[in-house]
């Protein structure tokens, strides 16, 4: 596993020495974790549209994390993505912070935000960056269930993905399911973390499925972590406690002290 | 018909119609004296900001001639022609032009062409108009009555009693007394007025770096046609620029159109811009976005692509090099989103020097080239992430249950939705920077907390227990993955 990691990442540096014209001959990205990219078929595609399906805010940040991840893999630390966004969503789940990206691995520098109050004006600003070769990858998030994005809308996605070889990552915060012409259709829940020493929260966790893909069996689960010292998903150990200790009123006695202290 | 004003408590004329003129009614006439000579008048109360308007309308449709329109005393209009004459043949075919198409529009213009401003004004106003030769203008205005030289009524009046009736009267006269007299801009509009002096034009818009017009025998108004009509603006500007070693930051399109409306479209770009296809593609995807798009009408006679402003540009970019190519792309895909969208909707981030989160960063338009002053903020190795990814600003209240002093709550509730922590880290403190001009700064503990879904939250409290005033609040700030 680690020679292969090697390899891939002087693949990554071979392909940023060659001229444009011989890009595309990796034609997917890993995630990181080997049983997931082998039922993946060797990772995901970029010249795809994947999708990432949440239901409404409660799990948005894991859902916005998980494409962080996912745009992190496909294009590395510094080429320039495109993350349209509505601005429904910054009511919703907050808006992007530069910050955070940062520590999750994405450098804020080449990131460029749309933010459009319209779910119309999304997907023409995604249609516009996915036929755009130089980017790392196109993220766009769309609230609810707007007309507008049906199976056309994300036929065009696609195509424009196909063309471009850039990855799309269409974000569906809604609870309809509907048809589309998505590559994978991944769904994201907030998973409970490995709590670390002195009970703090730990690494950022995601409890995913593949709800299906276009090549391949879907309808698998894991349970899945991002590392962010070397960027990538590993599926979560089983923790050493695996669920949270009952809450224990006694233990509020202890006060402050079962809390890990920062800094 | 008539216009007529209050003045000074009485209404008087402001203009006459032709009619008017030959029955003898004159500007400055008293209303009461116009209505006594002639009783059946038609009078019209005086409207100036309606006559500006006006004016500028045809300001903008003088654009057709030349770039350089200014605005002169709200009644002239004065073109700078030295760069259009050759379109039009000769000067007096120009004035032929804009005599016959705003005739066409039902104004009586007229029109005269001479090396200042002020002398074709005084020809235009006193003298009917016509064509001054260059080296002629004293000569051609000897004849004018001294009010062309249009100074307050106390000037003229002394003038034509002190003798000089005409202005080549005045200006036989030696300079210095006339300046002790009257003051240096009596000595300016008469060295204007006579051909000596070109006072400064101030033209109604920023003069363009470069321009490229295209005049249309047949109108357009078909998409295609417009595309094609880009095609060549494009290349021309593109080459100019080319020429001139610069790329340009700024664009404007005017579309004339045959009945005199006009529309201007403008267009910034992130970096140094004169490659032709991406100029027009840009040009092409403002038009489609256009929340009002520009209506053709009969069509459009000329279309005019100018360079308002630009910036030193290299040598040919050199483009085989992954890494300037994909920036090229990026810039321009930012550039017809910005044309697109909107200079606020397409932003970047920059970091800023701020303890406190929510200022530690701020967005800009992203074809501004701002530079970074702070920097991101790194985690530390082996440990989560110390920010959220998504932050909510302003912070959002939250009500806690089950408080212990100096640690984080057992419960809270935001919106509606109770949720019991179950994992905590902090307090990470946050001091005021109360320097920064905050209403009551309060310190914050910020705690990283999960609760028992696996959702992670980035509270914190605000205000010290026992040493801060007020109250002790809870606020969600964020939200981590």
């Amino acid at each position: 596993m680690n020679r292969q990691r090697e390899i891939h990442a002087l693949r990554e540096r071979l392909s940023a020495l060659e001229p444009v014209g011989l890009l595309g001959q990796e034609s997917r990205f890993t995630l990181g974790s080997q049983r997931v990219d082998d039922a993946l078929g060797g990772g995901l595609s970029r010249a795809a549209l994947h999708e990432v399906v949440t239901f409404g805010s409660a799990d948005a940040a894991a859902a916005i994390g998980f494409v962080t991840g996912l745009s992190r893999r496909a294009g590395g630390p510094s080429r320039a993505m495109l993350w349209v966004r509505q601005t429904t969503g910054e009511a919703e789940a907050g808006k992007l912070y530069p910050h955070g990206l940062f520590e999750m691995g994405l450098d804020p520098r080449s990131i460029i935000q749309v933010r459009l109050r319209d779910a119309t004006g999304v997907l023409r600003a995604g249609i516009e960056g996915a036929r755009c070769e130089a980017l790392g990858c196109v993220v766009i998030e769309i609230w609810g269930d707007p007309k507008i994005l049906d199976l056309t809308a994300t036929r065009r996605l696609a195509l424009g993905a196909e063309e471009s070889g850039v990855p799309v990552f269409l974000l569906r915060f809604s609870r309809k399911v509907e048809s589309s012409a998505a590559a994978t259709r991944w769904q994201v829940r907030s998973l409970a973390s490995r709590p670390l020493e002195a009970d703090a929260p730990g690494h950022p966790a995601f409890d995913v499925t593949l709800v299906r893909q276009r090549a391949g069996i879907g309808g698998l689960d894991w349970k899945m972590e991002w590392n962010i010292d070397r960027h990538e998903f590993e599926e979560q150990a089983l923790s050493r406690t695996v669920a949270s200790l009952p809450f224990d009123r006694e233990d509020q006695a202890a006060g402050a002290a079962r809390w890990r202290q920062a800094g | 018909m008539v216009v007529a004003a209050l003045e000074a408590g009485a209404m008087r004329l402001v203009a006459a119609d032709p009619k008017a003129l030959s029955l003898g009614l004159r500007p400055r006439l008293g209303l009461a004296d116009a209505r006594a000579r002639v009783p059946a008048i038609e009078v019209h109360e005086h409207e100036p900001e309606v006559d500006l308007a006006l004016l500028r309308h045809i300001a903008d449709w003088c654009d057709r001639y030349t770039p350089v329109v200014a605005e002169e005393m709200s009644d002239t209009l004065i073109l700078e022609i030295a760069g259009s004459v050759h379109l039009f043949g000769s000067e007096a075919r120009l004035c032929e032009d804009i005599e016959r198409r705003l005739a066409g529009f039902g104004f009586t213009a007229r029109t005269a062409i001479a090396g200042t401003s002020l002398c074709a004004r005084a020809v235009a106003r006193f003298d009917g108009g016509g064509i001054i030769r260059a080296g002629k203008e004293r000569e051609s205005v000897s004849a004018l009555p001294v009010a062309a030289l249009e100074m307050e009524e106390e000037t003229t009046l002394a003038l034509r009693r002190a003798g000089l009736m005409t202005v080549g009267d005045v200006a036989a006269r030696p300079i210095k007394p006339l300046a002790a007299r009257f003051g240096g801009e009596f000595v300016r509009r008469l060295a204007g007025v006579i051909g000596e002096v070109d006072p400064p034009l101030h033209p109604r818009r920023p003069l363009p770096l470069l321009s490229s017009e295209q005049r249309f025998a047949d109108p357009i108004g078909l998409e295609e046609d417009i595309a094609t009509a880009f095609d060549g603006l494009s290349h021309d500007l593109c080459t100019a620029l080319e020429q001139q070693g610069q790329g340009g930051r700024a664009f404007e399109a005017t579309f004339f159109r045959a009945d005199g409306a006009t529309r201007r479209i403008e267009a910034l770009v992130g970096r140094p811009l004169r490659d032709p296809a991406a100029l027009k593609k840009l040009f092409m995807t403002r038009l489609d976005a256009l929340a009002d798009p520009v209506d053709p009408g009969f069509g459009f006679d000329m279309i005019r692509l100018c360079v308002l402003a630009g910036d030193k540009a290299d040598g040919e970019q050199i483009r085989f090099e992954r890494d300037a190519m994909e920036e090229g792309a990026v810039t321009d895909l930012v550039d017809r989103l910005t044309a697109r969208f909107g200079l606020s909707a397409v932003e970047r981030f920059l970091p800023v020097d701020s303890h406190v989160p929510e200022r530690a960063a701020r967005r800009v338009s992203a074809i501004t080239d701002a530079k970074e002053r702070g920097k991101w903020q790194a985690g530390h190795a082996g440990e989560p992430p110390l920010r959220p990814i998504l932050i909510f600003t302003p912070p959002q209240p939250v009500e806690t249950i089950a408080e212990v002093p100096e640690g984080p709550p057992y419960r809270f509730r935001w919106r509606h939705v109770l949720h019991e922590i179950t994992h905590a880290e902090g307090p990470e403190r946050v001091s005021p920077e109360w320097w920064k001009s905050e209403k009551e700064p309060k310190t914050r503990d910020y705690y990283r907390v999960e609760d028992r879904q696996g959702h992670r939250y980035w509270l914190y409290r605000e205000g010290l227990y026992a040493r801060e005033a007020g109250d002790v609040r809870w606020f969600l700030q964020g939200l981590f993955p």
